[in-house]
């Protein structure tokens, strides 16, 4: 049925951006009937721009990453914007890997504007770290589930993106870039954003349309902050739903259509 | 929030004055260095390293490497095959593949077309198979005049298709990379590039096969984040720019002047992110030498 609300690619973006707008930190607990943190890199340090543990959905054992948006300021300087360093992505992928040891199916939360852009960040190898990240994903030999929480930009994103299924909240916007860095890239001005949102193509139909996502979540009328509750209730549906299929499928039939998913995403001619 | 330019990430720094290599397209062109001498094109090369200005020919027969500082000036796609492969030994791949418009960006197709018709290319990457001092291997380079060598559909596709050739028949890869990063016009598909293109890495070393990177001026963005770090062994041009994240973007969260080697093929080597810096005279040679070592290993 469609909804006579849909909003604008921009309206869209403004109700991500919007302060009440949930985070990771809300959902965990209204999603997971437990949930035990973990921290760490084992290299150089804890990144709180991402937060990883185990949890438990309907009695299945999952391995939980996700980018962490604050809710006020002080939360923000705590998880830097919701923007990892090397060391989060690389806290990501061990978690990752521990989860595919002990063959636990992971779930990811991408909620970034992008991976953090510095002079540490250039040290420690930002490139590098979610160049692995992506790689082993891609070859990882658990189950692995993606939802865009809020925002999902560029580089940032896909590395917790490579996944066998992907969902995207209703008002979710997902991009190879901000659109404000879209604005300025090619027009020089940052101050088009409204514009750049229009043909960017980031909204979660999009992204269905595109072939990048399978599902939408839906959100309550006006956004997922007027009903924290509700909002939470459909990602938790669509997870166990999703959990409970790809946790049936042979890991190598799996991989094989984790591959195919991406594969096949590119439009080009051949004469 | 300071994330612009966070995949297209080559600038105004690295402008040269022949006009070569500096056209990434229409977006780099309105904020030119305004001090740059205007002199007759491809007469001159200004080294954006060391800022020396040399004749253009003698820039071409020093391999265009900047004979005061060794700053490896970039190179198109038929002159590096030239430079590495054996004399008519490459067979390019999918040479007929051309970009659609997956998000109808306006202008995208005009703009390519002009594109294709100076540059002789098709896309940002040329792929094939050719033999290096005997050794057959699988090869893709990457070419910056043709947008930046930003990554869309054709890039992404070309070099999957090349490292699945390369598992199939059981060669090791050699990528030269060069990239502003994730191709901006084609939107959200150009970032599902850089998982396409890893995962067909992936299968190719979980084969056991060798993959070589060579990082080229310049290696940023997306490309950095995907593919050119995932080498077995990793190259470097000397003093070529490498990293993920824009320098003005950086400069512009410090809000202080970087030094100029950051970011530079010499960084990635002091923070563990290559294996070797090697001169472009030695290329062929090194990577033949690498290409022997491997001939025994991988599964059989």
């Amino acid at each position: 049925m469609e909804k006579l609300n849909k909003l604008t690619p921009y309206e869209r973006l403004e109700v991500v951006r919007h302060k009440g707008r949930p985070t990771i930190r809300d959902y965990i607990p209204l999603i997971f009937d437990e949930f035990i943190e973990m921290h760490g890199d084992r290299c150089f340090g804890d990144d709180r721009a991402i937060v990883g543990g185990i949890g438990s959905i309907n009695g299945i054992p999952v391995t939980v990453i996700a980018q962490v948006k604050g809710r006020n300021l002080n939360e923000n300087k705590d998880s830097n914007f919701a923007m990892p360093h090397p060391e989060g992505y690389r806290k990501a992928l061990r978690l990752a890997k521990q989860a595919e040891k002990f063959r636990r199916p992971v779930i990811c939360f991408i909620d970034t504007p992008g991976a953090f852009c510095g002079v540490e960040a250039e040290k420690r190898g930002q490139g590098e770290a979610i160049a692995k990240c992506i790689i082993e994903f891609m070859r990882l030999r658990t189950p692995v589930i993606s939802v865009v929480l809020g925002e999902g930009g560029s580089g940032g994103a896909i590395a917790l993106g490579v996944c066998d299924e992907l969902a995207v909240l209703e008002n979710s916007v997902y991009s190879v870039i901000s659109p404000r860095g879209f604005a300025s890239i090619l027009w020089k001005d940052a101050g088009k954003e409204k514009e750049a949102c229009n043909i960017m193509r980031i909204t979660a139909e999009d992204m269905v349309e595109l072939e990048v996502a399978e599902k939408i979540i839906e959100e309550p009328l006006g956004g997922a902050h007027n009903d924290i509750g509700q909002t939470a209730e459909n990602i938790a549906e669509f997870l166990y739903k999703s959990l409970r299929e790809k946790m049936k499928i042979d890991i190598d039939v799996l991989l094989n259509e984790r591959y195919t998913k991406f594969r096949k995403i590119g439009k080009f001619t051949e004469e | 929030m300071g994330l612009e330019d966070l995949f297209n990430v080559v600038k105004t720094r690295l402008n040269v004055i022949d006009g070569n290599a500096a056209d990434s397209g229409s977006e780099d062109k309105t904020d030119k260095d305004d001090s740059a001498v205007r002199v007759p094109k491809n007469m001159l090369f200004k080294c954006p390293r060391c800022l020396n200005v040399i004749m253009t020919e003698e820039l071409e027969k020093n391999l265009k490497v900047c004979p005061e500082c060794g700053y490896h000036a970039r190179i198109s796609a038929p002159e590096r095959i030239k430079l590495i492969a054996d004399k008519e030994s490459f067979r390019e791949f999918d040479a007929d593949m051309l970009s659609a418009n997956p998000i109808d960006f306006p202008d995208y197709e005009a703009k390519q077309q002009t594109l294709r018709d100076s540059t002789g290319l098709k896309d940002a990457v040329v792929t094939g198979e050719c033999t290096i001092r005997g050794e057959r291997c699988v090869i893709g380079v990457m070419d910056s005049r043709y947008m930046m060598a930003s990554m869309g559909s054709v890039v992404g596709e070309k070099i999957t298709r090349a490292f699945e050739f390369a598992t199939k028949n059981k060669l090791p890869v050699i990528m030269f990379t060069a990239s502003g990063g994730a191709r901006m016009q084609e939107g959200i598909v150009s970032l599902m590039q850089m998982a396409k293109t890893s995962g067909a890495v992936a299968r190719h070393s979980d084969a056991g096969l060798l993959y070589i990177t060579v990082m080229t001026d310049p290696t940023t963005g997306g490309v950095t984040a995907s593919f050119a770090s995932l080498g077995d062994i990793i190259i470097a041009e000397p003093k070529v720019l490498i990293g993920f994240a824009g320098r003005r973007v950086i400069e512009g969260t410090i809000k202080q002047r970087l030094p100029d080697d950051f970011q530079s093929a010499e960084f990635m080597l002091e923070h563990g992110f290559a294996d070797m810096i090697v001169e472009r005279k030695s290329m062929r040679r090194t990577i033949a030498h690498i290409l022997k070592l491997h001939k025994t290993g991988g599964a059989a």
